[in-house]
């Protein structure tokens, strides 16, 4: 009920702000869209080119592959789901055969899992694994949904078949990744810190992944001095990646110095969840751009309702409660996202939102997940004590 | 003014920097009878990526670099685009080409018609645009019929949809219109203003040298009852003559009109002139009012098919909105007709007020000003 006042107002405001009549520009020379990347721009140019290959030559499976890979990185990298349709598109030969090639299936077992299609990327990967047990990118790939679903012991069993196949960092990551989560972050952490310290010729990407976990495992862990220099790592590599990019302005924001968080995102503005970390951190000083891209997140977060896409759920959650001070519905979306998602963050903004509304009936699932993995993660045990307070409290 | 601004206001969205959020296009639909007529916002980025809009290729898309391509738009977009009316297809053709801002930038806006070749209740959409480029791609549809709308969301598996075009029931469009009229009277200071100047004085009657209270309820409600009715048959008399479209009257005329009879009604009661036959000020002023509701009903939308209905449902709604204003109003004054309170406060001083109030009203609407903030 609550969401549909939301969105009602959502589209009220959508309707008011920006959405104006439509109109004749004045000018031949009016400028009506800048295209987010410059023609010239060579990673385009060689897309370009593969794509027009690809027009030539549909069934080069080889070729198509690749065009969807780079297609999906640059959506990982500028956060534009754009991307993923067009990696979608270039598969489009193989995509709905009742036997696609295996790489095609994990292909669409990735495109899935980034649209919160859990259920259909699982069966994929059943599916690719049936054909091939050695495709590892499979198996890494549902051990990290079993994580994002909280299905540990799974996800214990995925990184130990794909051992065989993969370098040590890669399996130490893995299981580190779980560990973390389920009361050994200290061991886990040192496990992976080492392991990236032995380890010869890892890519760029790679090291990335890795310093990011290391990264939110400190800051779990309260050593916010730690947490900077994996992220200040991570960051020195200069890959764009809009994930870092979300997780250091959290950091930065916990630890109040919006002030870094304006000057690394400013120029962020088309993501969405880049938009909220800077819209939280002009909020806390007060900038001029606030109103106007509060209002923005209010338009994206109606359009994305529009199209029935819920992927954004926990971020609006947060904008709800934090922006919008609109508690009630931000405990709606915390508990919709909790049935989808529960990693540390997915756990935060229903506690948050419980701890707003002094619903702790609310937060008992959180809870549970908190007893039975012994999360160490400063910030949710705080929140936790401050729902005992509030039991305590009720008569 | 107001234009200038909004054209500031979308000029400044046009510069800010454009969200990434999955391509969706916005179709809306109107059928009426065998005709079809649409706006179709679709993202210029999408545009270019599938006809390619930037022809200097400098990253900028320009009205200009747009307008040279609307005809090829206008043959890409519309050949992904099927209506047909009970199987019978309509030939959509663009009428014309706009620019609007949805939160993820620039949209061409293009309006089409299409003319079927007989009205139909079965409509039947094929949406394909961009599915080939782009799978992730949405066409969000809002379709109106009959003053109900309806929305629908169209993607590769769901490309054709059918939609059953019927009427919303005749019983639940004649309580909308008489929620209509409860509530424009209830809105409509001017019309309970004019009622209660004529009610005001019906729990007294004239004695030398002003009013002396009723001795019995009988003689009060009957004379209310005249008034009411009265204005009831006069303003239903112009409301149908309006709305059937016999008479026409400038809409500023009426206003001010209306205005005036408030004013006349209010001194009526300060200035005795009519104090017997008041239910013939309510009739003859009573027609002036029916213009008034007649161009709300107006504003409405007026279903052709369905006319003589709303045009009963609307004019029930205001017989009733005004039968609770009486029924609140006549117990409390025939309790306080005695009372000083009541003479000196309520009928004089709030026929005062009254009068001043429609006098502002009356400039306002005569001489289209604006003093008054509500």
């Amino acid at each position: 009920m609550s969401l549909r006042v939301l969105s009602a107002a959502g589209l009220l405001l959508l309707a008011a702000s920006g959405h104006c009549a439509p109109y004749v520009p004045r000018s031949d020379d009016e400028v009506l869209e800048r295209l987010p990347v410059r023609p010239n721009d060579p990673a385009m140019r060689e897309i370009k080119d593969m794509r027009a290959a690809l027009v030539r030559e549909p069934e080069n499976l080889k070729l198509a592959m690749r065009l969807a890979r780079r297609y999906f990185d640059q959506a990982a990298a500028q956060g534009d789901p754009r991307y993923v349709g067009y990696s979608q598109a270039a598969l489009a030969s193989w995509w709905n055969l009742p036997q696609p090639p295996v790489g095609v299936i994990v292909m669409r077992a990735t495109l899935r899992q980034y649209r919160h299609d859990f259920e259909g990327a699982l069966q994929d990967i059943e599916l690719a694994l049936k054909r091939d047990p050695g495709e590892f990118d499979a198996w890494s790939l549902r051990a990290d949904i079993n994580v994002v679903q909280a299905n540990y012991s799974a996800s214990r069993d995925d990184c130990a078949r794909m051992a065989a196949f993969v370098t040590e960092l890669t399996n130490v990551g893995c299981v580190a990744f779980i560990d973390g989560l389920n009361g050994r972050a200290r061991q886990s952490h040192d496990a992976l810190s080492s392991a990236l310290a032995r380890a010869k010729s890892v890519s760029p990407e790679h090291q990335l992944w890795v310093l990011t976990r290391l990264a939110e495992m400190a800051w779990r862990m309260n050593e916010s001095r730690l947490a900077e220099d994996h992220f200040r790592r991570a960051l020195s590599l200069q890959i764009t990646d809009g994930f870092l990019l979300a997780a250091y302005a959290d950091f930065l924001l916990d630890y109040n110095r919006p002030q870094e968080v304006i000057a690394l995102l400013k120029d962020w503005t088309r993501s969405d969840p880049l938009l909220l970390r800077l819209t939280l951190a002009e909020q806390a000083v007060n900038a001029k751009t606030f109103a106007e891209h509060k209002t923005a997140l209010v338009d994206r977060y109606a359009a994305a309702r529009l199209r029935g896409d819920t992927t954004h759920e926990q971020e609006e959650s947060r904008f709800c409660l934090q922006v919008l001070r609109a508690p009630e519905q931000a405990l709606t979306l915390a508990q919709n996202n909790w049935r989808v998602q529960r990693e540390p963050r997915d756990a935060r903004v229903l506690l948050e939102a419980a701890v707003a509304t002094r619903r702790i009936d609310a937060a008992q699932p959180v809870l549970d997940w908190m007893g039975s993995t012994a999360i160490e993660d400063g910030t949710l045990r705080r929140l936790a004590a401050q729902l005992v307070v509030l039991r305590k409290g009720t008569p | 003014m107001i234009r200038i601004v909004i054209f500031a206001l979308c000029a400044m969205f046009a510069g800010s920097a454009a969200a990434h959020k999955p391509s969706d296009s916005y179709l809306g639909i109107t059928v009426d009878g065998g005709v079809v007529q649409g706006q179709w916002d679709i993202a210029l980025r999408d545009l270019d990526f599938a006809i390619g809009l930037d022809s200097s290729g400098d990253g900028d898309i320009t009205w200009g670099e747009l307008r040279a391509r609307h005809q090829d738009i206008a043959a890409y977009a519309l050949a992904r685009l099927s209506i047909a009316l009970d199987g019978a297809a309509c030939e959509p053709h663009a009428t014309a080409h706009l620019i609007d801002h949805h939160s993820d930038g620039a949209y061409a806006v293009m309006r089409f018609d299409a003319v079927c070749p007989k009205a139909g209740h079965a409509l039947e959409l094929g949406y394909n645009l961009f599915f080939d480029l782009d799978p992730q791609h949405k066409g969000l549809l809002r379709l109106e019929y009959a003053g109900a709308t309806r929305t629908a969301i169209f993607s590769p598996e769901t490309a054709r949809q059918r939609f059953e075009l019927t009427r919303p029931s005749r019983i639940k469009q004649f309580f909308d219109y008489g929620r209509e009229g409860v509530w424009h009277i209830w809105v409509g200071f001017d019309h309970i203003l004019f009622l209660l100047s004529l009610l005001l004085p019906a729990v007294l009657i004239p004695a030398l040298g002003g009013w002396r209270a009723v001795a019995q309820f009988k003689p009060a409600l009957w004379d209310v009852l005249k008034i009411v009715t009265a204005f009831t048959v006069a303003h239903s008399i112009t409301l149908s003559l309006a709305a059937l479209g016999v008479i026409t009257l400038p809409t500023r005329l009426t206003e001010s009109a209306i205005a005036l009879s408030v004013i006349l009604a209010a001194l009526n009661n300060i200035f005795p002139l009519f104090q017997r036959r008041r239910w013939m000020v309510a009739f003859s002023f009573g027609l002036i009012h029916g213009f008034g509701f007649a161009s709300v009903l107006a504003d409405l939308g007026l279903p052709r098919d369905t006319l003589l209905l709303a045009l009963v449902g609307f004019n029930l709604g205001v017989e009733t909105g005004q039968l609770a204003i009486v029924s609140v109003f006549l117990p409390v004054a025939y309790w306080l007709r005695d009372t000083a309170l009541y003479r000196r406060v309520v009928f004089a001083g709030g026929s005062v007020v009254i009068c001043l109030l429609a006098s502002v009203w009356f400039v306002e609407r005569a001489f289209n000003l604006k003093l008054l903030v509500f």
